[in-house]
């Protein structure tokens, strides 16, 4: 049983590899950049706006609106970061309804490399709003003993990130293949509901802990 | 150690740390939801109109408190199906 898409090749040259996680972002990228790109044609304020404008400004206002919740004063700056990685994981899991689809949530690589973008964004992000020498200052906040456990924490923070998506993915793919084997009709369908379920809240807690560690960058602790 | 040894012993070690690994790794988790969910159901009798945000923290912090029985069911899974002292020792013949 194979416990991650990367295990299916659809072709191999040297190292060089297509797996099935490879192929389903490279799908599900094409077709959320190729949809933001028709609704975008045609944007209009006036009262004749076509669903699709409608779904995004839904999607757009709600999600600055968590941002503005969270702590962030200025969404905009962030929301093409935070946004899109709440779209992605979204969408991956949505779309495991279609059937012969594995989200490429399922696979560590996945969640991995989404939580080094977070890890490599924070401090991006802190070094743009607070300058380098002000963002270095909030690793010695509160006191210059916590110094050694900030560090930690940033490195186990991108850890418990990329971990916590890929066992919540992966484990609901396991527990629907298991259950295949044993109530093939009935108790996958239940299983496969609370998989939507438990994906589309990892989605949100994935973006809302990314916007939590950039907030806590960008205003620091103890500016409320 | 003759090699049949090593592999019945690396076997029954990986078997018995995945079933140990999950059942103690899941009673936590369960026990501290359980009171979440309560609190939450009485918060939520004391003032029904805060709702929509005591659902939504309750969601995150159930999502938090899970992740580390997720962390306990990887390792086990990974003992299973993906043991890299597994896959050594049955190439040891």
């Amino acid at each position: 049983m194979n416990i991650s898409p990367d295990q299916t090749v659809y072709w191999k040259y040297g190292f060089v590899e297509i797996n099935s996680t490879i192929l389903t972002t490279w799908v599900l990228m094409f077709v959320l950049v190729v949809a933001s790109i028709l609704i975008n044609r045609k944007l209009t304020l006036g009262l004749g706006r076509t669903r699709w404008q409608n779904t995004l400004e839904i999607i757009v206002t709600t999600i600055i609106k968590q941002l503005k919740d969270v702590g962030i004063d200025e969404p905009r700056k962030y929301i093409g970061f935070l946004g899109t990685l709440f779209i992605f994981v979204a969408t991956a899991s949505i779309c495991t309804m279609i059937p012969g689809y594995e989200s490429p949530t399922s696979s560590l690589s996945t969640t991995a490399a989404l939580a080094l973008c977070v890890f490599v964004a924070v401090p991006i992000y802190g070094i743009g709003a607070k300058g380098f020498v002000g963002y270095l200052k909030s690793y010695i906040e509160p006191t210059i003993i916590m110094l050694p456990f900030n560090i930690i924490g940033e490195f186990s923070r991108t850890l418990a990130l990329a971990i916590r998506l890929f066992g919540n993915m992966m484990s609901g793919t396991m527990i629907i293949g298991i259950l295949l084997t044993i109530a093939p009709l009935l108790f996958p369908i239940f299983m496969i509901v609370l998989g939507l379920l438990t994906g589309l809240v990892q989605a949100y807690i994935f973006s809302i802990l990314a916007s939590v560690y950039i907030a806590a960058a960008v205003r620091g602790i103890g500016h409320e | 150690m003759d090699t049949i040894t090593l592999t019945a012993l690396v076997a029954m070690a990986s078997i018995v740390t995945a079933g140990i690994t999950i059942a103690v790794g899941c009673i936590g988790p369960a026990l501290s939801e359980g009171k979440s969910v309560a609190s939450a159901l009485n918060s939520l009798a004391q003032q029904p109109d805060a709702s929509p945000t005591i659902t939504r923290t309750l969601y995150i912090g159930l999502a938090m408190i899970e992740s580390t029985a997720i962390y306990s069911f990887v390792i086990s899974i990974i003992l299973i199906f993906a043991n890299p002292f597994w896959t050594y020792i049955i190439t040891l013949k």
